[in-house]
């Protein structure tokens, strides 16, 4: 996202005439510019409208997400889809409460997008506004401009302009939602994102579990995989171009490596047995996996370019379920080594491993946050799984979530929220994927067409 | 699973009654050719003499397993030992089981299996794929310790992907927690 938004730099991007910077994407070869705007709105003071995400509960921020002006019957309906997905968006956050488009006295217009009536807005008390205009030009070519407003202090807070291809409106609503998450709650967004997961389906004695990938919300879903083999613990490369992940295809269980884009895969290393339980290296280099051989399962990291392959542990326990910390240094996983289940964290080349789970029951699946400050887990105790965060030198563990079976952790690429899979007492054959605020508030069932399990999310897609 | 678990009591109380009238539905076997054409899987037996044919289908029960098939090692050996909670120790009764498969693998020289090993449902994906992993080479490492080549045992790991009691509950937690000979 364009780093204008952030925090005291949105002053600058407001002043008039500042010539405006221009960020390119390319996606799927196809070109999104963003534009960040500013040229109609007065330069005045900062405005005191945020939202606090670090307190537990919050009251959510009404805001009013009117249509995007169109002029044509093509542009209104792009128009009424962006509203719709980023009131969607912002809602789901928890953070957010979209205010009923009955109660809009204001009707949508080509001045509301510069100046709007506040004291329309006012009225209905929406603290925050965003206006938006679509606009399609020749060929597939479209443009979309929005701006955020403070209605209660009349500020313009932010803008942005896209320019792309009419296909893409959705990722443009998922950037505007970041952009306006991003201003309003001073932490980088997670909606222009994707989840790749194991999508479920057929009798639990033989399971169809096929790999699957969609937007974070629900749209766009695609398989990855056809199912006639087990498909597995998919994780995100940080470009999110790539995934790894366990597939049974050729009868042992093996780490794949996938390009999403090409679909081209291929085994990683030449293990003469199983190897499983892949992630990523921050830095996109390296793969740490489990290696089993004659009951015994071991950490191997493997330099991607080279495919040089290390042996991280060396002892008769399992040891498995590794993640590396953001900035490369350690890696968290699982071990038995103590007699039970638990985590430890070692240096990434293999030191100084410690155990940093000491509460009561097993404790398994750690997963660094990207912002560093916490590992989530699985915790099984007295019978019922828990998700909770622990920081990585042991201290201040939190339940967030418990339930008959809830398991596989994966962060929101601005370390807010987590996703994970829940099977509930009451429908244990069912799984779902489940979204909670680190706060453990705004708990959220994530739409899937299946039953789903191993949900990984992606960073912000570039 | 209940269900399950009785088709395959009735199948085994069947066995046991066809052998004991064995001499009676023997006969009967005799005069269906079909079933000992259907019995020589190779092809290589064609040429093999009437008399013979006769001879042998006289001595199997129609309803009895092949020997040597995964028929066989289910009903007279018993293919699966059992595991107690996040463990790979062989109890007495699975070292019992994998005594007598390893006999009947003696029995059958180019036999070679597939250990899977599973666990239940009560735990993270990850770790019980390296339980069952550990479990399937327990099982293996005995089987080669009484005396079987480790050249016919694979195994592979299923983790908690592949229950075969369906239920959640104690009972099919138990009969999950396994591992399994698979005849390739």
């Amino acid at each position: 996202m364009h780093s204008c938004l952030i925090g005291a730099d949105c002053r600058l991007m407001i002043e008039p005439r500042r010539p405006l910077r221009v960020v390119r994407l390319f996606v799927a070869g196809l070109l999104v510019a963003a534009t960040a705007v500013g040229w109609l709105a007065p330069s005045t003071a900062r405005a005191d409208l945020q939202v606090d995400i670090t307190r537990g509960h919050v009251e959510p921020l009404p805001i009013a997400v009117p249509v995007f002006y169109g002029e044509t019957e093509e542009e209104k309906e792009v128009g009424r889809n962006l509203a719709a997905v980023i009131s969607r968006n912002l809602e789901y956050s928890g953070l957010f409460r979209p205010v009923s488009p009955k109660a809009f006295i204001e009707k949508v217009s080509p001045s509301m997008l510069g100046q709007p009536r506040f004291a329309d807005w006012r009225i209905i008390n929406a603290q925050a506004l965003v206006t938006g205009r679509v606009t399609l030009g020749p060929g597939q070519k479209f443009s979309v401009e929005f701006r955020l407003w403070d209605v209660f202090a009349g500020d313009y807070l932010a803008g942005l302009r896209f320019q792309s291809v009419e296909g893409l409106w959705r990722r443009i609503a998922h950037k505007a939602s970041d952009a306006i998450y991003e201003r309003l709650t001073g932490e980088s967004g997670y909606f222009d994102t994707r989840i790749v997961y194991v999508s479920e389906s057929g009798p639990l004695d033989n399971r169809v579990k096929r790999l699957a990938i969609m937007d974070q919300d629900g749209e766009n879903l695609r398989f990855l995989t056809d199912g006639k083999s087990l498909a597995l613990t998919p994780r995100f490369s940080p470009t999110a171009q790539e995934i790894t992940y366990l597939s049974f295809e050729r009868g042992a269980p093996r780490v794949y490596l996938r390009n999403l884009d090409t679909g081209q895969k291929e085994v990683l290393g030449r293990f003469p047995g199983m190897t499983f339980a892949p992630r990523f290296s921050p830095d996109g280099n390296r793969v740490v996996l489990t290696y089993a051989k004659d009951g015994n399962s071991e950490l191997f990291e493997m330099h991607l370019p080279t495919g040089d392959i290390s042996q991280l542990t060396r002892n008769d326990a399992i040891d498995t379920g590794p993640s590396y910390s953001p900035d490369g240094e350690f890696v968290a996983f699982e071990s038995d080594r103590g007699g039970s289940q638990q985590i430890y964290v070692m240096e990434s080349d293999g030191g100084s491993a410690r155990r940093i789970t000491f509460g009561k029951g097993r404790y398994g699946t750690p997963v660094w946050s990207p912002r560093g400050d916490l590992i989530a887990f699985t915790r099984q105790s007295g019978g019922r799984f828990a998700i909770g965060v622990i920081r990585p030198d042991g201290s201040g563990e939190r339940i967030l979530v418990q339930d008959y079976l809830v398991e596989g952790p994966t962060w929101a690429p601005n370390g807010r929220v987590l996703m994970f899979m829940r099977q509930t007492s009451r429908d244990p054959d069912a799984s779902e994927l489940v979204t909670i605020d680190i706060t453990g508030h705004n708990e959220r069932i994530v739409f899937t067409t299946t039953a789903a399990s191993d949900p990984a999310w992606s960073p912000l897609i570039p | 699973m209940k269900i399950r678990w009785l088709v395959s009591l009735a199948a085994v109380l069947l066995v046991v009654a066809a052998c004991e009238s064995a001499p009676d539905t023997a006969s009967s076997a005799a005069d269906d050719g079909s079933s000992t054409s259907a019995n020589n899987t190779d092809g290589s037996d064609a040429s093999i003499d009437s008399s013979n044919v006769e001879t042998q289908v006289a001595s199997i029960d129609a309803s009895a397993p092949i020997p040597g098939t995964q028929e066989d090692l289910v009903q007279n050996v018993g293919d699966r030992v059992f595991f107690a909670l996040d463990s790979a120790v062989l109890s007495p009764q699975s070292r019992g089981v994998l005594e007598r498969q390893a006999e009947w693998l003696n029995l059958f020289p180019d036999a070679k299996v597939t250990i899977e090993g599973h666990c239940d449902e009560r735990g993270t994906r990850e770790y019980n794929l390296a339980l069952g992993e550990r479990r399937a080479a327990a099982a293996r490492k005995y089987l080669m310790a009484l005396g079987v080549d480790g050249s016919r045992l694979e195994t592979i790991s299923y983790g908690k992907e592949r229950p075969y009691a369906l239920g959640h509950d104690g009972e099919s937690w138990n009969l999950n927690r396994r591992s399994v000979s698979v005849v390739n």
